[in-house]
């Protein structure tokens, strides 16, 4: 076990390098030049000579790429033009918000998601397979702007149950109740990613199924419930536990638009933020620290799956 | 002819895809026709009838500038449309390239794919949106940025259809035949790889639908004054509590227009050869 995730974290720093030069070349494809642009009109030349030295645009390109490079390896992703303080921890005062809404949706795709995929996937063909999987598809393709508006529109408005946005720390004070904030997010973030993992479990169940062992199981004369229970959804699981793996990751994306509808202090709404203030150090700190986040899910969810399969380790 | 019922034969007991279909047609018909099916300028300004709820005369409505909303979202599915075919031919022309030439060449196929699998690695969004502040806003850049997403998605799977049809024995036998790499490509392996793409089209034009809506629901897509659904949706935000039905109408043709083209994506998809279901994405 210990030399195989030697040889994943190994595997890990091509992608890591990759993924550097992609996001370095994302700052330098930005047109003009970086400083000029990042200081605005007003700035005179001075202040854009100062900017350049401080960046070390004046050195040739490759320089650029190691001296950045070496800086990220140490955790420092530069500096925010608009906030003027390290781009780590602009992003961390988003963190709160963002990883407890990640959290929050994601203990509702893992009530709502797995099981729906699961009893889909038992009933395969049939009524109820078909509505699931008919619900899921129409989950999916509402927009996550609209039902924000339409829960807000609803649950805050209408019936007045609910807040509509905002999210006062719950860490600084102490006051638990804040988090009835993130209901509504939650739910609206939980909706188009229950649906793909209703999908994806669906499929990796009827996957399962085909394979051999569960025929034996069933010619052995096991019951239904103890076929589909001890071997084809504990063989499913591994599949799961990489679903549920990068559907973490890409919250991101619909995190975005989920804490712009709700106005939520996050680190989805820095990034529209950040692009309207045109503070690109800070847009660059977060598509590293996603991209890292990735790899990392990568790895734990190939460990979990050798751990859980042994099979996968003989390959 | 016979193709078209092929085709329409696929939806024989599949009634909601039918219905789908048919709700696809009619958005389409409407979008070309939008000139002269609409009954008012999408774009005429009307103080006196600001928020009018629908009613016989404005049947949607109209918004916080008295436009005429049934209007505003008959040309919204024009901006759908528009959108939708940039994206696809972006994805499909730049994907099926990537693709076939990273199957056929392996050291070239090793390197692109670990750049694919790094992008694909980024969520979504944000991805369009790196690539919306490196080009700007407006229109052909939304396509390209949300076209980008689906380039690596189309990579992957053409990557590995071509792997599969270029293993084949038949592929064999024509390269023994003396067939250079070019004529392989362009006769044995496109032919093959048109169903699947067509498919994974049908779901990159819904999926697309979402995510241009989004990147105009953040003000980072087409200019505010273009009746898109996204942005009448993101203008609605301040009159939600006194016109609700602003939200409703766009929101639900965009609800319709993706709803539809994935029950047509998963019946044709059904219909597909069997060796490649497993490439496409499960989605």
């Amino acid at each position: 076990m210990g030399t195989y995730i030697l040889k994943r974290l190994l595997a890990a720093i091509p992608t890591l390098l990759i993924a550097a030069v992609l996001v370095f070349a994302f700052i330098h494809l930005i047109p003009g030049d970086p400083a000029s642009v990042m200081l605005g009109d007003m700035a005179s030349s001075e202040e854009i000579e100062a900017l350049q030295k401080e960046f070390g645009l004046d050195r040739p390109i490759y320089e650029q790429f190691v001296l950045w490079f070496g800086q990220v390896l140490q955790g420092d992703l530069g500096t925010s033009i608009y906030f003027q303080e390290p781009v780590l921890a602009v992003i961390g005062e988003g963190a709160e918000t963002s990883l407890f809404l990640a959290l929050f949706t994601m203990i509702l795709i893992v009530v709502i998601g797995v099981p729906a995929g699961i009893v889909s996937a038992s009933f395969h063909g049939g009524k109820v397979d078909q509505s699931v999987s008919g619900l899921a598809m129409l989950f999916a393709s509402i927009p996550t702007f609209w039902l924000g508006l339409y829960l807000i529109f609803t649950v805050s408005v209408t019936l007045d149950l609910l807040p509509t946005s905002g999210f006062p720390s719950v860490i600084e004070s102490g006051d638990l109740s804040n988090f009835r904030y993130l209901i509504l997010p939650a739910i609206t973030l939980s909706a188009p990613n229950s649906a793909l993992v209703v999908r994806l479990v669906r499929a990796g169940m009827l996957d399962t199924m085909r394979e051999d062992f569960v025929r034996t199981a069933r010619a052995k004369g096991l019951p239904e419930w103890a076929v589909t229970i001890r071997h084809i959804f504990r063989n499913a699981l591994i599949g799961v536990v990489a679903t549920l793996g990068f559907t973490f990751v890409g919250l991101v994306s619909e995190a975005v638009v989920t804490e712009t509808v709700f106005a939520l202090p996050g680190i989805g709404r820095l990034v529209v933020q950040s692009i309207a203030r045109r503070d690109y150090p800070v847009i660059q700190g977060i598509i590293m620290v996603v991209i890292v986040f990735y790899i990392l899910v990568n790895l734990i969810v190939d460990i979990v799956t050798t751990y859980l399969d042994p099979r996968v380790k003989l390959q | 002819m016979t193709a078209v019922f092929d085709f329409l034969s696929l939806f024989r007991h599949r009634w909601l895809a039918a219905i789908g279909l048919v709700i696809i047609l009619i958005i389409v018909v409407a979008a070309i026709l939008a000139p002269w099916i609409t009954p008012f300028d999408p774009l005429k300004i009307d103080a006196i009838a600001r928020l009018t709820p629908p009613n016989a005369e404005h049947w949607f409505g109209t918004d916080h500038a008295g436009r005429d909303l049934f209007s505003r979202v008959i040309y919204g599915a024009r901006m759908a449309l528009i959108t939708g075919i940039g994206v696809v031919t972006i994805a499909l022309s730049f994907g099926v390239l990537l693709g076939i030439l990273s199957a056929y060449y392996p050291p070239l196929g090793l390197v692109l794919m670990r750049v694919v699998d790094v992008l694909m690695g980024i969520p979504a969004l944000l991805l369009a949106l790196a690539f919306v502040v490196v080009l700007g806003k407006g229109l052909f850049n939304s396509m390209i940025a949300v076209g980008a997403i689906y380039v690596t998605t189309t990579a992957r799977i053409t990557y590995g259809l071509t792997r599969k049809i270029v293993a084949e024995t038949y592929i064999e036998a024509v390269t023994s035949l003396g067939a250079s790499d070019l004529r392989i490509m362009r006769r044995h392996v496109l032919p093959n790889l048109v169903s699947p793409l067509m498919v994974q089209a049908t779901f990159i034009f819904a999926f697309a639908q979402l995510s241009t809506a989004s990147l105009d629901f953040l003000g980072l897509g087409l200019p505010p004054d273009v009746p898109s659904w996204g942005n009448m949706v993101a203008e609605t935000r301040r009159y939600i509590t006194r016109a609700p039905w602003l939200l409703m109408f766009p929101g639900g043709a965009i609800i319709l227009t993706v709803f539809s083209l994935n029950l047509v994506g998963d019946a044709l998809r059904d219909r597909l050869d069997p060796r490649f279901k497993d490439d496409l994405a499960k989605w």
